[in-house]
């Protein structure tokens, strides 16, 4: 087992970090569209069963056939991957970013507006702060989530550690079959908890003191 | 402060407020909810609006910052049309205090005194020195408030902060809804007391909504009494329509008693006060002590370096020191110049001295309100009263 870590240890660094990115990249770009749709869902309240029905249904399909779906539009590679780990990252922040907005007290809205806030400036300085423990919170279950897909999306040659798995299970009762399964399994866990902690770290310097739990 | 900054500190810095047939109609509702109201407030008022829920007093309110667009009509600022101007920049240009302060719970107290100025643009030296200065306008040391969050303030302190929110910008203009709704009676008294000091240094043109006639007397320069639809039933000073209610509607708003009623119209600053020993903070109490025995007083006022009372002891209590200490300025319970008779009766009954300090601006000491005063005037009022009415009947026969 040492030997096989040894032997590749720059390799799994850099799928390591790559896995890390790809998560990366998919919930920054999962959570500006998971606020601007809640954005859209707060302004006509209607839309609010709908969204929380696509973000429980969205959760329902298993990723190995969204893969699938995927494939003959977007062909095998790191776009696959991406969109697909997209897909999944925003179901969580979505649905935390409605209730965050809908939670921010209406006088203090329109005292904002009493002010002379724009409706930007609303949404900026008053909306999305007050949201933004909740969003958080969306955004941290997000990339845990984010962290198996990612290993999923492998499959069509995407990025990450994921390909070990999946080398692993195709070499079954080979050599090295459990070493890969275990060194991507084991490592995709090790990337979730530095991530969560640096979330934790994240959630520190953005939330206001003034509303931390 | 120079006097000539006080000079014009005192000068009306309000601006004339008029309403011209203004009329809001919801669509799918029969009744309007203001129904074609024209009003003018003059500059440096306080008028308070008043009447039962429902009435329109609200809405009227949020039509003057545009938060509710009128059907039709014309709301004047200073002879301008209001709707000339994007509601943006007219609402920055009007102090909007509401219920409870309303403050954002993730900006410091700094930040939210700083909202309309950030918008405005004025840079952060003159932000922070605005700041301060109105924390200070409204008895919050800046100090030790300025970096503290809404949650860590008492309701009293964020209807505080509030106020100083809705200054902040030295809007001419500011609405107020309800604002010392949310706090308990002690809190709101002292807060109505201030806002009237403050106002006596600012003379800003003043429109506050509340359902409470008493709070409308105590505040208003004028009172409006609407009734259903924003129908006026009565526009005068608090002591015409005590006097002489102009129809059943008003008589019954303003409630049976309302000769009591108008001895709370009575200020504190009206009455003579008396003056005890004082002694400053950090003084040898040696000589105070002497000073206080040699006038047969048995507690004296001690008072910050800025003239504003911090504790009254008793000289036993000020016997035990070698200096005379202070307390923080929150413990003590003052009352403002402005304060009514009735204020001044109810901290009276709850104080340990059967006195009261008086404050004026900035809650600097003024002197001290005896009970014998307040009892005294109080006869001389109704004795006085009683031989208006004898007048008036005789009158009344003499004609008949």
């Amino acid at each position: 087992m040492w030997e096989f870590i040894s032997e590749r240890g720059d390799l799994i660094a850099y799928n390591a970090l790559q896995h890390a990115n790809l998560v990366l990249q998919a919930v920054v770009v999962a959570t500006v569209l998971a606020v601007g749709i809640a954005v859209v869902v707060d302004r006509f309240r209607f839309l609010d069963p709908i969204a929380n029905t696509v973000s429980a249904i969205g959760l329902t399909i298993p990723s190995f056939a969204l893969v699938g779906l995927l494939l003959p539009l977007t062909m095998i590679g790191a776009l696959t991957a991406f969109i697909c780990v997209v897909f999944y990252a925003t179901l969580p922040i979505l649905r935390n970013a409605v209730v965050g907005f809908a939670q921010v007290d209406k006088t203090l809205i329109e005292s904002a507006r009493g002010m002379g806030m724009s409706d930007l400036g609303v949404l900026l300085r008053v909306r999305l702060p007050l949201a933004w423990p909740v969003i958080h919170a969306g955004v941290r279950t997000s990339v845990q989530m984010s962290m198996g897909i990612a290993a999923i999306a492998a499959y069509v040659l995407g990025p990450g550690l994921g390909g070990y798995i999946f080398t692993g299970l195709s070499q079954a009762g080979g050599v090295n079959a459990v070493n890969y399964a275990v060194v991507g399994t084991v490592g995709i866990v090790l990337v979730a908890l530095v991530a969560d902690l640096l979330m934790l770290l994240l959630g520190r310097l953005t939330i206001s003191k003034g509303i931390r739990a | 402060m120079t006097q000539t900054d006080q000079a014009s500190e005192r000068a009306i810095s309000g601006a004339e407020l008029r309403l011209e047939n203004v009329v809001k109609r919801y669509p799918g509702q029969k009744t309007a909810a203001v129904e074609s109201l024209s009003l003018t407030i003059p500059a440096g008022e306080i008028v308070a609006f008043v009447g039962p829920s429902g009435c329109g007093k609200t809405t009227t309110l949020k039509m003057i910052n545009r938060l509710i667009e009128p059907t039709s009509g014309t709301i004047l600022i200073d002879g301008k049309d209001i709707s000339q101007e994007s509601a943006t920049s007219l609402r920055r240009k009007i102090g909007y205090v509401i219920q409870g302060g309303s403050l954002f719970p993730h900006m410091s107290v700094a930040a939210n005194v700083a909202v309309v100025p950030k918008m405005l643009g004025w840079d952060a030296k003159k932000i922070s020195a605005r700041t301060d200065e109105l924390l200070d306008l409204v008895g919050l040391d800046p100090d030790r408030y300025r970096d503290r969050y809404p949650r860590e303030l008492s309701g009293g302190q964020q209807q505080r902060v509030g106020v100083a929110r809705g200054l902040a910008a030295d809007p001419p203009v500011i609405l107020m809804d309800e604002p010392f709704g949310a706090v308990d009676p002690i809190t709101r008294q002292r807060l109505q007391d201030e806002l009237i000091s403050i106002q006596r240094e600012l003379r800003k043109t003043i429109v506050c909504v509340t359902h409470d006639i008493d709070e409308a007397i105590k505040l208003g320069d004028r009172i409006l009494i609407l009734q259903e639809g924003a129908t006026i039933a009565q526009y005068d000073t608090p002591d015409a329509i005590l006097a002489a209610p102009a129809n059943d509607f008003v008589h019954d708003f303003v409630g049976a008693g309302s000769s009591l009623k108008q001895l709370s119209l009575a200020r504190v600053r009206s009455l003579d006060l008396v003056h005890p020993t004082t002694a400053t903070v950090g003084e040898d109490t040696g000589p105070a002590v002497r000073r206080a025995e040699e006038a047969g007083d048995d507690a004296i006022v001690v008072l910050d370096d800025r003239g504003r009372p911090v504790a009254w002891p008793w000289l036993r209590q000020v016997r035990s020191n070698d200096r005379v200490k202070g307390s923080p300025r929150e413990n003590l319970v003052t009352l403002d110049q402005a304060a009514t008779l009735n204020d001044a009766l109810d901290t009276m009954l709850t104080a340990a001295h059967s006195k009261v300090i008086v404050t004026g601006d900035r809650d600097k000491y003024l002197g001290v309100l005896d009970f014998e005063t307040v009892t005294e005037h109080m006869r001389r009022t109704e004795r006085e009263a009683a031989e208006h009415q004898l007048e008036q009947q005789e009158g009344a026969q003499a004609d008949g």
